[in-house]
């Protein structure tokens, strides 16, 4: 017989697929949160150069596929004579990705916040500082949980891309078997499922922050 | 200094000072001189600068010419005098601007800690005494959202009072309230001034500039046309302008 049957070491295979689906995404999560908060915090400051910087960052990353940032990670890492495991290099990819589109939503909840708070905290005394992280930030982050949560399930879905440059994420572990077995249908459905299954409870997550919101 | 040379002099001392937005000459060679105690109203047609004026004594704008000394601090734009002046100087918004993420108390005790780091419990007791003095004690709680307008300006005032300022700034405090609230901010304001605070106010109220103010400053695009003691102005306003004013405005 040509093909294999359709079996629970299968199943097992892409469910380890689906743990570095899950790593890539924390991996990227945890790394564009940190360089997010750098580039918002860039953008709203009173240094002209570290505004421009960061403006030009998310243009740049924002205009560009992920895909093609996937390729230049990918294949510019060997290029330029760095020897990293391609998961690393496409850790980074994914984070450099996030950060922009995080550092972007941050911004605009820190920008939403009314000038008359910072004005308040000012004409107190308060130093910027003290301002950003008492007054503005608490409140920029109640504006900013939807869409950051969004944009989480967004990045945990897009990391389907990695399987192109041949990591073993959920999608590529899902070809593999469905290559095995010849049965795209039944294992595309299981891998659609074990998306849901993750990206799911964050949409409930996210509906729930925003019932909140509108309450208070 | 000893307090009685701090007494004498003035806690504004404005010279020729003027201010641009762009090319928007928004104050025009500004003299002002506000004694310790002093109660003083500015008024003036929307548009007049008085806002503005009211903005550059704690330097939440910068003016670009002349001299403006403050509570003893020559402002020159530098970062260090901004930070003393704006410590002894208390302002009360139109909108209030009370943080919403912070309850009542929480709101009076932030600058406290962080400028004056003065310990919670202190600041607390502070905060209390304050929250008595504008008569919302029982506020202390709850959130701003939770307050009526009137009561939300009350706490703004509590909140500045609590950084015992050296002078208060008013920037039209009653212009968002319902008529009803009104009253009960501007008769804590009078119980403010009776008590010999310094205030510099930014409003229409005219009854409350004739109860209370000590003088009234009259701008009008950009200029102080008059400044005269409310008896005066209010029977015999010697600029044109500010008898259409008068005209328009107690009517």
């Amino acid at each position: 017989m040509m093909f294999q049957d359709f079996t629970m070491a299968h199943v097992y295979y892409m469910l380890n697929g689906l743990l570095w689906t899950i790593g890539l995404a924390l991996i990227a999560l945890t790394g564009g949160s940190i360089a997010g908060s750098v580039l918002a915090l860039m953008a709203v400051s009173r240094n002209k150069l570290a505004r421009r910087i960061a403006k030009l960052y998310i243009f740049v990353v924002q205009g560009t596929p992920l895909l093609v940032t996937l390729f230049i990670a990918y294949f510019g890492a060997n290029y330029v004579g760095v020897d990293v495991p391609p998961l690393v290099a496409i850790s980074i990819a994914f984070s450099f990705y996030a950060a922009a589109f995080l550092g972007e939503i941050w911004r605009g909840s820190i920008n939403s916040v009314p000038m008359g708070q910072s004005e308040g905290s000012h004409a107190l005394g308060l130093s910027r500082v003290d301002s950003m992280r008492f007054i503005i930030i608490p409140q920029a982050v109640k504006i900013a949980t939807p869409p950051t949560v969004g944009f989480f399930v967004m990045l945990i879905k897009n990391t389907s891309l990695a399987s192109v440059v041949s990591i073993t994420e959920l999608t590529r572990t899902s070809q593999i078997v469905s290559n095995a077995t010849f049965k795209p249908l039944q294992v595309y459905l299981l891998a659609a499922l074990f998306y849901f299954l993750v990206c799911f409870p964050l949409t409930i997550v996210s509906r729930r922050l925003e019932k909140r919101l509108h309450k208070s | 200094m000893t307090s009685s040379q701090q007494e004498a002099t003035p806690i504004i001392r404005a010279n020729k000072m003027n201010k641009f937005f762009g090319v928007f000459h928004a104050l025009k060679d500004i003299d002002l001189t506000v004694a310790r105690g002093e109660t003083v109203v500015l008024c003036g047609p929307s548009g007049s600068g008085k806002s503005t004026l009211i903005r550059c004594l704690n330097a939440l704008e910068n003016h670009q010419k002349g001299e403006l000394e403050v509570a003893g601090v020559q402002l020159t734009g530098k970062r260090r005098e901004i930070d003393m002046v704006r410590r002894k100087t208390g302002m009360v918004f139109q909108s209030f601007n009370l943080f919403p993420h912070m309850t009542v108390l929480e709101n009076c005790m932030i600058a406290q800690m962080r400028v004056k780091k003065t310990s919670k419990e202190d600041a607390r007791k502070v905060a209390e005494r304050f929250l008595a003095r504008v008569h919302i004690p029982e506020q202390a709680g709850k959130y701003p959202a939770q307050l009526s307008g009137g009561q939300q300006q009350r706490v703004a005032i509590a909140r500045a009072l609590c950084m015992s300022p050296e002078v208060m700034l008013f920037d039209e405090p009653t212009s968002a309230l319902d008529p009803e609230m009104v009253r009960e901010v501007l008769e804590t304001m009078v119980e403010l001034a009776r008590e010999g605070s310094t205030m510099i106010c930014v409003t229409h109220e005219m009854n409350f500039a004739r109860k209370v103010a000590n003088k009234v400053v009259f701008m009008d695009q950009g200029s102080i046309l008059e400044i005269a003691k409310p008896d005066d102005f209010f029977t015999n306003p010697q600029h044109e302008r500010a008898k259409e004013f008068l005209a328009q405005i107690l009517h």
